[in-house]
């Protein structure tokens, strides 16, 4: 089955990251397709490089650009949310790309599941 | 169910506007999504009716008002807006109160709808 | 249908809504949400009553980092991060009641 996922929320204040993560992976080692996970609201700030969790901490920006390289899952940073909150291509993580908000409703169209994961 | 490309996606608008952005963001992609030629739909619930309340001026807060965006929402050939009776009616509020013309469904008659969307986005 | 349930039913009314509106399908408990299938909690009669028409599972991590494994009450089936994908896929749509 091809997943679509949302996610609402940035990382740490909120689980839905690591939730979606989680239910990701549990989906690709079913046997599924993550087609694609799109950051909308301050779910953004899941792609912004400048993350530096302590080292004893997950590294929730990375472990989404490694799932994304492996399993090759498409990560969209909706453009308009992303620039209100400081989100652009300087200081946009590796395995993500910033687009519009058609990349949602395509996923919903494409996808026989869409998720989201929000607060 | 849906025929063909044509999908069935509703939006279950549950939070109040202005004191987050949810609201003003969901409406984002409800007018993107009519660039689709998908079968729309907006369910309003719980603190969600607040977001077609008349008569918001916000001027004091210095935050855009999108409430306008509701009555636009026609000329994107959105017209299936549902808001929930129990809802409105914990807020005192009735369909006097709402700046655009809506369907009121009693709450097993939006849990119906519900079932028979492919997508449902929530904010 | 699948409704997805986030949050705490003692300081939300997200599980509530979901209630009021949902009388058939499934019910996922995840995040704070798994406070609400737990013994002796304000909510418990709740989403008991609520059994006879809908089948109730909880997020089984969520519970454990929660200290809550030993809680859960009668009626609620546990699944892992597996059997949520299951419960995606078995139910033809979903909702995240955020």
């Amino acid at each position: 089955m091809k997943f679509g996922i949302v996610i609402n929320e940035g990382p740490y204040q909120h689980q839905s990251s690591d939730t979606a993560y989680q239910f990701a992976r549990a989906a690709i080692a079913g046997g599924h397709e993550v087609w694609r996970v799109f950051f909308y609201h301050d779910g953004v700030n899941n792609a912004s490089k400048l993350t530096a969790p302590p080292q004893d901490d997950r590294n929730v920006v990375t472990r989404w650009a490694r799932l994304a390289e492996e399993h090759k899952v498409d990560l969209v940073v909706c453009v308009a949310a992303a620039l209100r909150r400081g989100i652009q291509e300087e200081n946009l993580a590796q395995g993500f790309r910033i687009s519009g908000l058609g990349q949602l409703v395509e996923a919903g169209i494409k996808c026989d599941r869409l998720i989201t994961f929000g607060d | 169910m849906s025929s063909g490309n044509v999908k069935k996606f509703m939006f279950v608008n549950r939070k109040a506007p202005y004191g987050t952005i949810y609201a003003l963001e969901s409406l984002e992609v409800v007018l993107i999504t009519a660039a689709f030629d998908q079968d729309v739909s907006l369910a309003f619930l719980d603190d969600g009716v607040y977001q077609l309340k008349k008569g918001q001026q916000t001027k004091g807060i210095e935050i855009k008002n999108f409430s306008p965006t509701y009555r636009a929402l026609e000329g994107y050939d959105i017209e299936k807006l549902y808001v929930e009776k129990e809802s409105l009616e914990a807020r005192g509020l009735t369909e006097e109160d709402l700046l655009v013309d809506v369907t009121v469904l009693g709450r097993a008659e939006m849990g119906e709808l519900m079932d028979q969307q492919d997508a449902v986005l929530s904010f | 249908m699948l409704h997805i349930i986030n949050k705490s039913p003692l300081s939300n009314c997200s599980l509530d809504s979901c209630l009021r509106v949902a009388t058939t399908g499934s019910v996922l408990l995840i995040e704070d949400a798994v406070y609400a299938a737990t013994t002796g909690n304000a909510f418990e009669h709740k989403l008991r009553e609520s059994m006879a028409g809908l089948q109730v599972y909880v997020l089984k991590p969520d519970l454990e980092a929660r200290g809550l494994a030993d809680r859960l009450m009668d009626g609620v089936t546990p699944v892992d991060y597996a059997g949520f994908v299951e419960l995606t896929v078995s139910n033809k749509n979903c909702q995240s009641w955020l």
